[in-house]
């Protein structure tokens, strides 16, 4: 039985990675689940810079789901590459830095930095709703997500993976933008821009008064998402968005996802990326797939 | 060590109207636990994913048990709260750093533990542990009236005070009141003294402002709204004045560097 997966020419040995921002650089989790189990680990947002992020409350429960307004708090690549990198190095996992921006310049800055290190591939965030300057600001501009993606192609070393928003009228022209500029991938999706009333304090749930929703009440969204950028781009799609178990990820492989991030249900379960390796090979041995690529995009 | 399983729930019952008890058996958890760390409780369904932070009011390592002491705000507590004995529930824990982080200070013989409300749970623990240790245990507790909750557990360790809001037991007034009331810390005693509280944000900023007042050596434990409870997700972080292990910044994880804080470190 075949499980891995080539997602933008690096192979995984299965298609279950972590979802940037949800799973720190693994170490918190190394706790509760043994990272080489794992297709890959997709870091936190690392800048070039230690980002101090937004004040608190920075998230808030809602049904099925959560909001939250981080505001992409992290240490900056110095500390990043003497720090999480040679952890993570310490396990047979693929390891995916997730790289955020105030400007196209801090992009290409972080990007060559990295091109000097060992991570098997990068995933460029340009979709952060919670962050003024960059993120979300070039995510929902197909001109502006053409450039960014041309510019960090110049100096990468490793393969580029554009991070996608929902938050646009049509996500599809996003990921086109993104093929087109030369991106090897494109992940999707990002939080969706959600509010929450405290109605017993009156005012906003999160400081930063919007959030990102993310969870289970966001999945079928993703799963649309995915399956009609599937049928757009030819380069292969890192699928995300309210996955909480093995069901929910062969949804987004057969949507055509080569490979999907868990999130927010690592939250409720600090082991449930290992579960849904297992349960994937399950899936597979009760149905007699021989090898998961089958999966990929089979319902048309 | 954290653990995350699935745990049976060995007694549980209404102290009063919406402050509930529930004791666990939680043979690791419970070897494990210091006085002011918390485990997080999980609701049975993904509808309400997040874990629900409650500190640990006592445990019992000889029997592996695990008492938590909560009040119901919202679904998943009073999901919590509607279970029986024999019911399970997932506990992820213990998390956090303690009062621990006081041994690292001073060796002052005179301990005042202060809680506020659902801020009291955590100090019964923490008295049985510093009196076990030889230390003088004062506790000032503050409740809305005089229908308390743990006070006859904490007298088992303590020498208890308590301050109400509508003066119907004791001060009447704040823990603050009760403080200076009581004349808990006299002149010259500066030294000798630690504070150790938990409580709602007002009654910590007023203690904070006590402790720069009369130079004495205060640990407050901090509440946030709370995502992994792991340290990853940087949800629940407070604003220090030195820079955090983390990220570098000044944000330390109430989860993981907390919740039990040095006043004289945070920017209250």
């Amino acid at each position: 039985m075949n499980t891995s997966v080539n997602l933008a020419g690096v192979i995984l040995k299965n298609p279950v990675l972590t979802a940037s921002g949800t799973f720190g650089s693994g170490i918190e989790y190394s706790e509760f689940v043994d990272l080489s189990k794992l297709g890959g680990v997709v870091t936190k947002g690392v800048a070039i810079t230690p980002w101090e992020g937004n004040p608190t409350p920075r998230v808030a429960e809602t049904t099925g789901g959560m909001l939250n307004a981080i505001g992409l708090q992290n240490p900056g690549l110095d500390v990043f590459c003497e720090r999480d990198l040679p952890f993570l190095s310490k396990f047979d996992t693929a390891i995916v830095v997730n790289v955020c921006g105030h400007s196209e310049e801090e992009y290409v800055k972080a990007v060559e930095r990295l091109a000097e290190t060992n991570a098997d591939l990068l995933e460029i965030n340009i979709s952060c709703p919670n962050v003024k300057e960059g993120g979300i600001a070039f995510g929902t501009n197909a001109a502006k997500i053409e450039e960014i993606t041309r510019a960090v192609k110049k100096v990468a070393r490793q393969p580029i993976i554009m991070k996608l928003s929902p938050n646009v009228t049509d996500i599809t022209e996003m990921a086109l933008a993104a093929q087109n500029g030369g991106a090897d991938a494109v992940s999707l999706i990002n939080t969706i821009t959600g509010m929450k009333i405290d109605i017993n304090r009156r005012t906003f749930a999160l400081a930063n008064k919007t959030g990102g929703l993310s969870g289970p009440a966001i999945k079928p969204v993703a799963v649309r998402m995915v399956y009609q950028v599937a049928q757009k781009v030819s380069i292969p799609i890192l699928g995300m968005g309210g996955i909480a178990c093995a069901e929910d990820a062969l949804e987004f492989l057969m949507a055509g996802a080569t490979a999907v991030s868990v999130g927010t249900a690592n939250f409720h379960n600090p082991k449930v990326t290992e579960e849904i390796v297992e349960g994937i090979e399950a899936y597979m041995k009760r149905n007699r797939i021989e090898d998961i690529n089958e999966l990929i995009g089979c319902v048309k | 060590m954290k653990r995350y399983e699935s745990l049976t729930i060995l007694e549980s019952s209404c102290l009063q109207e919406g402050i509930y008890s529930m004791t666990l058996d939680a043979r690791a958890i419970a070897q494990e636990a210091e006085p002011g760390q918390f485990v997080c409780l999980y609701t049975d369904d993904l509808s309400r994913l997040l874990p629900r932070p409650i500190s640990i009011c006592d445990v019992d390592k000889e029997t592996g048990t695990l008492r938590l002491v909560y009040r119901t705000v919202g679904f998943g507590t009073k999901e919590f709260s509607g279970k029986s004995a024999g019911d399970t529930i997932t506990v992820l824990g213990p998390i956090g750093t303690g009062y621990s982080k006081v041994a690292e200070g001073a060796e002052a013989p005179k301990r005042i533990l202060v809680g506020g409300g659902i801020g009291i749970p955590p100090m019964l623990l923490l008295a049985k542990e510093w009196k076990q240790a030889g230390y003088e245990v004062i506790a000032v507790l503050g409740y809305r009236t005089k229908d308390t909750f743990l006070l006859d557990d904490m007298e088992k360790y303590a020498t208890c005070y308590v301050a109400t809001d509508d003066g119907s037991l004791g001060t009447y007034g704040t823990v603050i009141d009760a403080i200076r009331e009581n004349n808990l810390i006299p002149n010259g005693a500066e030294n000798e003294t630690v504070i150790a509280a938990c409580g709602p944000m007002p009654m910590l900023r007023g203690l904070a402002g006590l402790a720069a007042e009369r130079n004495v050596s205060t640990y407050v434990s901090l509440e946030e709204r709370m995502a992994c409870g792991v340290g990853a997700c940087l949800g629940c972080i407070t604003k220090t004045k030195s820079v955090d292990a983390h990220s570098h910044v000044h944000n330390a994880r109430i989860c993981t560097e907390g919740p039990v804080f040095d006043v004289k470190e945070l920017c209250f």
